[in-house]
């Protein structure tokens, strides 16, 4: 563990009837994590537009959470297929661009699991304190 | 010209619930600084009358075009506060929620952490609150008849009181019988009538109700769909070709016993002696009681074999065992007068209407009550050793016994995962099913129009069994009755201008709601088909399409505002 004083800023982008859902239930389970995860409630990840990553990314946020139903579960069918196929592509677009695409986290999380998703977060919060700030910060800073 | 954002900004105290570790006066104060906001406010309870009554008279005082609420998730309050803002003349789809609560306040402890993600999150709602597009709601027909799965006592209730409202109710029932647990009960408590007195009542009525179609030996094999139209594919004999089309689901699903095996230390299919107290059941109704052949003299009931038993991961009361020890023990009692009957118990939980009574009557009747753990059961002759400690005494003993009766628990049906992957259905820690809030909506799930009845949500009794029922029956009356139900207003609109008619949308959409004009060559959605995903906005390649209330200039703000503050 390492706590070098750095307090990551993750974007979550959560889809209503999975992922968020079971943010919720953390919350009514009272299951403590990291206050770093700042939550955008879409209807599915399949309507995560990769400028949305990119947005925050180049804004400064030093990590980006995609949450989406599990493969087979998605309310709408084949959303979190979209929503994978588009995160792969998103990320060979990042290496290219010389972005690391590590900080761009794409995780399955159901209504029911409330504890995944609060050790996700903190797991991710960690990887993020190991890594460092986000350097676009600094290059997009006028 | 559209007229200026206006916005009002509430703060929910929810008792102390937010208020105890977010500064909600800080962030009353942080949000009055906000662009567009008019007037920002914090309450104890917004969504109690005089919360969303402070809304409505703001909104008109103050001439406010948008509502920003941060109090719990909007799956919890936004129809509420839709509803407030509506009143107060802001059309419902210009309201936005900061989940302040659940995301917020439940999950940290630090104050000052949390009252600064308090404020990120206003911030962010308040950049897309904004952005928000006014939206008209339109409504669906329902199908006007009910599926309810599962033909336990729950099940047949639920049932038989949506049938005699006037509405077809297939019944689909995965046993060749009806009556579920209850049927394999002799007499119940607290007034030790016999089942059979009303039970086969309950069947027959339900059998032969001609709004009523029961299918046995069934399972659901697909439920599509949603709230007033869903369509649930039934695999079993006689069961028709098609899904059956149904407004409102309701899941009565029952329980299973805890198997005592898991309990090896006490003997349960090794020794004749030790049995369950539905075996009981059985041998009190056949009036047979003797082990071996000879008749018992001292009996033992054990309570909360399978509950309250972390260990075991079935942390939960079962809620229904000590009122059924003490049933049975004054039944055995009853039964041989000269037996010495003795109930060990962690805590006696004898709840509820008559509970307390019923508990003194079994001690009256001679059934003596001990405090204490037991922690094996062991063979002696033709005997078995029950050995306990004593909780009370701080001692261990040893209690011969001739019969040793199980309290077993209830724990969730072995296919319960398979129904809710199918349903989507969030389930609670212990497995059971989950409530859409534990207070309010307690017969409501987290899908809509799918609804909970009986042991499938947490153990109980007969009686909240059938209130639940009843209430989950009623709850399913409502879209059924109603004849309607509001349809997803926030859907994908096209721009003609920037269409170039490409067809991608008209690919990648499950539904098929877009398809391209033959004349004009662009694409337009069709607003009845569209369920609100948004995937066809993100494959646009002109983004022509953008999915309404979930706008790129909207999600773009609320980027923003989350990276921007600290």
């Amino acid at each position: 563990m390492t706590d070098n004083g750095f307090e990551p800023k993750i974007v979550a982008f959560l889809c209503n009837w999975c992922t968020y859902t079971g943010a919720d239930l953390a919350g009514t389970s009272r299951i403590q994590y990291p206050p770093n995860v700042r939550i955008i409630r879409l209807m599915c990840s399949g309507s995560v537009d990769p400028t949305y990553v990119l947005k925050a990314l180049l804004d400064g946020a030093d990590g980006v959470l995609i949450g989406g139903c599990h493969p087979g579960d998605c309310h709408y069918q084949s959303g979190n297929y979209k929503a994978r196929r588009r995160i792969i592509a998103l990320k060979e677009i990042l290496k290219q661009a010389g972005i690391d695409e590590d900080r761009v986290w794409l995780r399955w999380i159901s209504a029911s699991e409330g504890q995944r998703f609060a050790d996700t977060v903190a797991q991710m919060t960690q990887y993020l304190k190991e890594k460092g700030p986000n350097p676009m910060r600094k290059e997009w800073a006028v | 010209m559209e007229p200026k954002p206006r916005i009002g900004v509430y703060i929910c105290h929810c008792g102390t619930n937010i208020a105890a570790t977010v500064d909600v006066e800080a962030v009353t104060e942080f949000a009055a600084t906000l662009p567009n906001v008019v007037i920002a406010r914090n309450y104890t309870y917004m969504c109690s009358e005089p919360g969303q009554a402070l809304i409505k008279d703001d909104a008109r005082n103050f001439g406010l075009n948008r509502i920003v609420v941060a109090s719990c998730s909007p799956r919890m309050h936004e129809p509420t506060f839709r509803a407030a803002s509506q009143e107060g003349g802001v059309n419902p789809y210009r309201f936005e929620m900061a989940n302040i609560r659940e995301q917020c306040s439940w999950v940290h402890h630090d104050r000052d952490e949390a009252t600064e993600k308090a404020k990120a999150l206003v911030l962010a709602a308040v950049a897309k609150a904004a952005r928000l597009e006014p939206l008209e709601e339109r409504e669906a027909p329902v199908t006007p008849a009910a599926v309810v799965i599962g033909g336990g006592v729950a099940g047949l209730v639920a049932a038989l009181d949506i049938a005699d409202a006037g509405f077809p109710v297939y019944l689909v029932e995965k046993s060749d019988r009806l009556g579920g647990r209850v049927a394999e009960l002799n007499r119940t408590f607290p007034d030790l009538e016999p089942v059979a007195a009303w039970l086969p009542d309950l069947i027959g009525r339900v059998q032969s109700h001609p709004n009523i179609t029961v299918y046995r030996n069934a399972r659901v094999a697909n439920i599509a769909g949603f709230v007033g139209n869903f369509e649930v594919t039934v695999e079993g004999p006689d069961v028709p070709a098609g899904p059956l089309k149904a407004g409102a689901i309701i899941i009565a699903t029952g329980y299973n016993v805890f198997d005592p095996t898991l309990k090896p230390e006490f003997g349960y299919g090794r020794y004749p002696q030790v049995v369950t107290t539905l075996e009981l059941e059985q041998r009190l109704a056949a009036g047979d009681l003797t082990v071996n052949g000879k008749t018992p003299k001292d009996v033992v009931f054990i309570k909360c074999v399978g509950s309250r038993d972390v260990q075991l991961g079935r942390p939960y009361c079962s809620r229904v065992c000590c009122m059924i020890s003490a049933k049975q023990a004054q039944l055995v009692r009853q039964a041989l007068p000269d037996s010495r009957v003795t109930v060990f118990y962690m805590d006696v939980r004898t709840f509820g209407k008559r509970g307390e009574e019923f508990y003194d009557e079994a001690r009256r009747a001679g059934v003596r009550y001990r405090r204490g753990n037991v922690s094996e059961i062991y063979r002696r002759s033709d005997r078995v050793v029950v050995r306990v400690e004593d909780t009370l005494l701080g001692r261990t003993l040893e209690h011969e016994a001739d019969l040793v009766v199980l309290a077993v628990g209830m724990e969730p049906q072995e296919d319960v995962a398979e129904l809710a992957s199918l349903l989507k259905l969030p389930r609670s820690a212990d497995g059971f099913f989950l409530e859409a809030h534990p207070k309010l909506r307690p017969v409501d799930t987290a899908v809509d129009g799918v609804f909970l009845a009986g042991c499938c949500q947490a153990p109980k009794d007969i009686p909240d069994t059938v209130a639940q029922a009843k209430a989950a029956a009623a709850s399913a009356l409502i879209p059924l009755m109603r004849g309607v139900v509001p349809m997803e207003a926030a859907t994908a609109v096209v721009d003609p201008e920037l269409c170039a008619g490409c067809g991608m949308c008209v690919e990648i959409c499950p539904y098929g709601a877009p398809a391209l004009d033959p004349l004009w060559g662009v694409s337009r959605v069709n607003a009845v088909l569209c369920k609100g995903c948004g995937a066809c906005a993100v494959t646009c390649p002109s983004k022509a399409i953008r999915l309404q209330h979930f706008t790129p200039d909207q999600i773009l703000a609320q980027v923003e505002a989350l990276v921007f503050w600290e």
